[in-house]
């Protein structure tokens, strides 16, 4: 088991290595080959492994090495595949083995293939790093590499300019990069209080360690340290102060996206909230606030995502709301629904992002739906996968969406939290509504793209296969839930609904699925005919807040990024300039002038070698007596 | 009565004078003279100094001294002829080529 382990973890390292080998090199298809068969070597092991947990109901615990021993610190590279990073494991790595496939196509024509698969392979190896380790500093490193490599990858075509906010909201791809690594710094700052507050606590960074110490901690210890953390999770998960950066993240390249958003990025923060669950579950203030952040977000980020035009920031925006779910039913102690929802999302997200791949080659890096229209004749593979994707996340039975969706409202009305329950089915509609607004928009109705001159194609039949297994997961993976219930509950706390609850979920699923429906049949008559625009709706003030994702943005432009700008100017000129700059110039000009002085002295004459040298002596011997009488 | 003092006031001078030399003398040849005067001048206070605490050390470090200034003059010696058939002058003001 202990090899598999490895094999799991180290191939997508390799893969990168490998590829890394070749980054300077002009395209290799073998490259692409490759780091695909090692990233579906590590996904095979990651399946042995989930069967050998499954069957024998123990985790898999190894010690590669020691890394930091310090006095009383010993923090080992060990690696831990219990139920719940196998689950992690079994998704990131099915994922990324499906994006590092689609990807062979997708990136066919751009001249830094090689580089491609190399940050992609590390950003899966820094996820598993994260997901597989058995201690918090092990963690934080895989969360730091994962920061750095989504950096790499959103940042990759680094050579597109700046633009202003008019034209893409993102600016620039370079741009979009730091945005999404500052923002997560700041998080991180958060993470790593919450990680000393711990070891401060408990002296050990070990999961176990530290989840036996809770009853000895302090409660206020633990809040601070459950605060911290989450903060720490915000910014991976991009909740809502920090959500900026992961609709501006969609400059990347799709797979990058698909990535980042199914299995190597957000899901980060939801499965820290997951695995320090015994902290969290003992600290129940901030555990509903996590709940009640995680609904607002939800809801928020729909409502954006109603009026956007962008293909990719619609999936965007979706994601954003799913994770709020994830984190409403983290918050309410249903961790189990939050990792099953984390896992099906993960399945119908990766294909709403690969088919928007597609959708986005057809049509010459265009994205905006309005200018789409009627592909589906064009494209019926496509079309079949983000339709079905798109049921799948409007939670339409039997897709996976419905089943772990519901159990999450359901979750929350079972805690008697009325407002959480009516706002995440008020969203459960508004997704339905913007899922298929989307899908009407480009797949349906009047042919837009002709006015470009656009002959959509569609993608290579390997690249349509290769996305069959997701498709396939979207479907299916809804009837696994009392599965999943059965493995994970010997790890996770069971969340069990209520009699009262139970007695009325058929019911609530009903309303759940009308509001669903409600929103698909809404888009439906808006948008199937084709595009009708509306001055006056685009102009009314609502649409133009929602347009503009609440001014957010420009409001962090003007209040942070640009009087900071101000303030570092004032400082380099006032400070650095005058203060800093000119203490070390002098200490350069004085060495400079006196070397320049006593140029001098060599004038190539052995006499005056000679005399200078006797007053060297003399002034020796006089410092040697001064010092002897001193 | 010669005493101590005497001995080495006299290889004070005789350093001084070689010292002097040493710094003004133009000559490389001149030069050399003067290290030998302070050597000796050296030499003069090893062997006083000798007698004085009646320790044979002294004065064989002056021998050593001899000994040192005897292949220096060789070797030196040696240098200034085939610097004089180089340059045809011993002339240190003259013999300065390499002014930086």
């Amino acid at each position: 088991m202990e090899g598999l382990v490895y094999i799991a973890l180290f191939a997508p390292l390799v893969s990168s290595l490998f590829a890394g080998s070749f980054a300077m090199t002009p395209k290799k298809q073998f490259v692409g080959v490759i780091s695909s068969l090692l990233l579906f070597s590590s996904f095979a092991a990651s399946a042995i492994l989930g069967y050998h947990v499954l069957t024998t109901n123990e985790a898999v615990h190894v010690k590669l090495m020691d890394w930091i021993v310090a006095g009383d610190l010993n923090i080992p590279f060990g690696f831990i595949v219990d139920h719940v990073s196998v689950t992690m494991m079994f998704v990131v790595t099915l994922v990324s083995t499906v994006v590092h496939i689609y990807s062979i196509g997708y990136m066919d024509h751009d001249k830094s293939f090689n580089r491609f698969f190399s940050y992609l392979s590390a950003f899966v190896f820094s996820m598993l790093v994260l997901v597989m380790s058995d201690n918090f500093a092990g963690l934080f490193i895989g969360w730091e590499g994962v920061g750095v490599c989504s950096w790499l990858l959103i940042g990759f075509w680094y050579h597109k300019a700046d633009v202003t906010r008019d034209i893409n909201p993102s600016i620039s791809p370079s741009w979009a990069a730091n945005e999404a690594f500052i923002m997560n710094r700041i998080a991180d700052l958060g993470m790593l209080v919450g990680l000393f507050i711990i070891y401060w606590n408990v002296g050990s960074l070990q999961y176990d360690v530290v989840f036996k110490e809770i009853p000895n901690m302090t409660q206020i210890a633990l809040t601070t340290a459950a605060i911290a953390l989450f903060i720490g999770a915000m910014g991976k998960s991009a909740q809502f102060p920090l959500h900026t950066w992961l609709t501006d993240a969609m400059e990347g390249p799709t797979p990058v996206s698909a990535l980042i958003h199914a299995a190597t990025m957000v899901t980060a923060g939801v499965f820290l909230v997951i695995r320090a669950n015994p902290i969290f579950s003992v600290t129940p203030d901030v555990s509903y606030f996590i709940a009640a952040l995680g609904t607002f977000v939800a809801f928020f980020a729909a409502s954006m995502a109603l009026v956007n035009r962008d293909l990719k920031r619609i999936i965007a925006f979706s994601t954003l709301s799913q994770l709020g779910y994830m984190f409403a039913a983290a918050g309410l102690g249903a961790y189990w629904i939050a990792l099953f929802h984390l896992a099906a999302h993960a399945f119908f997200k990766a294909l709403l992002f690969l088919g928007a791949g597609n959708v986005m080659h057809a049509m010459h890096d265009e994205l905006d739906i309005f200018k789409m229209g009627g592909l589906k004749k064009a494209m019926r593979g496509t079309y079949l996968y983000m339709g079905l994707a798109s049921l799948a996340l409007a939670g339409i039975p039997p897709l996976a969406g419905f089943f772990s969706k519901d159990a999450i409202i359901e979750t929350a009305f079972n805690e008697g939290s009325l407002i959480l329950w009516l706002m995440l089915v008020t969203t459960a509609g508004m997704t339905a509504f913007y899922s298929f607004r989307q899908v009407f928009l480009t797949f349906h109705g009047d042919e837009r793209y002709h006015d470009l001159g656009i002959h959509p194609h569609e993608m290579y039949k390997y690249v349509l296969i290769a996305m069959s297994p997701l498709a396939i997961l979207a479907v299916i993976a809804g009837f696994f839930k009392d599965g999943f219930n059965n493995f994970i509950i010997n790890q996770l706390p069971n969340y069990q609904m209520s009699e009262h609850t139970h007695h009325l979920a058929l019911y609530l699923g009903v309303l759940v699925l009308i509001a669903a429906i409600g929103g698909i049949v809404l888009a439906y008559i808006k948008y199937n005919k084709g595009l009708v625009r509306s001055e006056k709706t685009e102009n009314s003030f609502i649409y133009k807040l929602l347009a503009n994702q609440y001014y957010i943005p420009n409001l962090y432009e003007s209040v942070i990024s640009k009087p900071y700008a101000e303030l570092s100017k004032l400082m380099w000129k006032n400070v650095d300039m005058k203060i800093v700059d000119a203490t070390v110039d002098s200490i350069a000009k004085v060495i400079y002038k006196s070397g320049d002085k006593s140029r001098g002295m060599q004038s190539g004459n052995l006499s005056n070698y000679l005399n200078w040298m006797a007053i060297g002596a003399i002034v020796l011997l006089v410092m040697a007596i001064v010092s002897l009488v001193a | 009565m010669i005493g101590l003092n005497h001995y080495l006031i006299l290889s004070g001078i005789l350093f001084t004078i070689g010292l002097i030399g040493v710094l003004r003398r133009r000559n490389l040849l001149m030069l050399f003279f003067s290290t030998e005067i302070m050597l000796n001048a050296a030499n003069v206070a090893f062997a006083a100094t000798s007698n004085f605490y009646h320790d044979l050390s002294g004065q064989m470090f002056a021998f050593f001294v001899v000994a040192i200034a005897a292949s220096e003059v060789a070797i030196g010696l040696g240098l200034l002829i085939l610097v004089y058939k180089k340059e045809n002058t011993l002339d240190l003001d003259d013999l300065a080529s390499m002014k930086g």
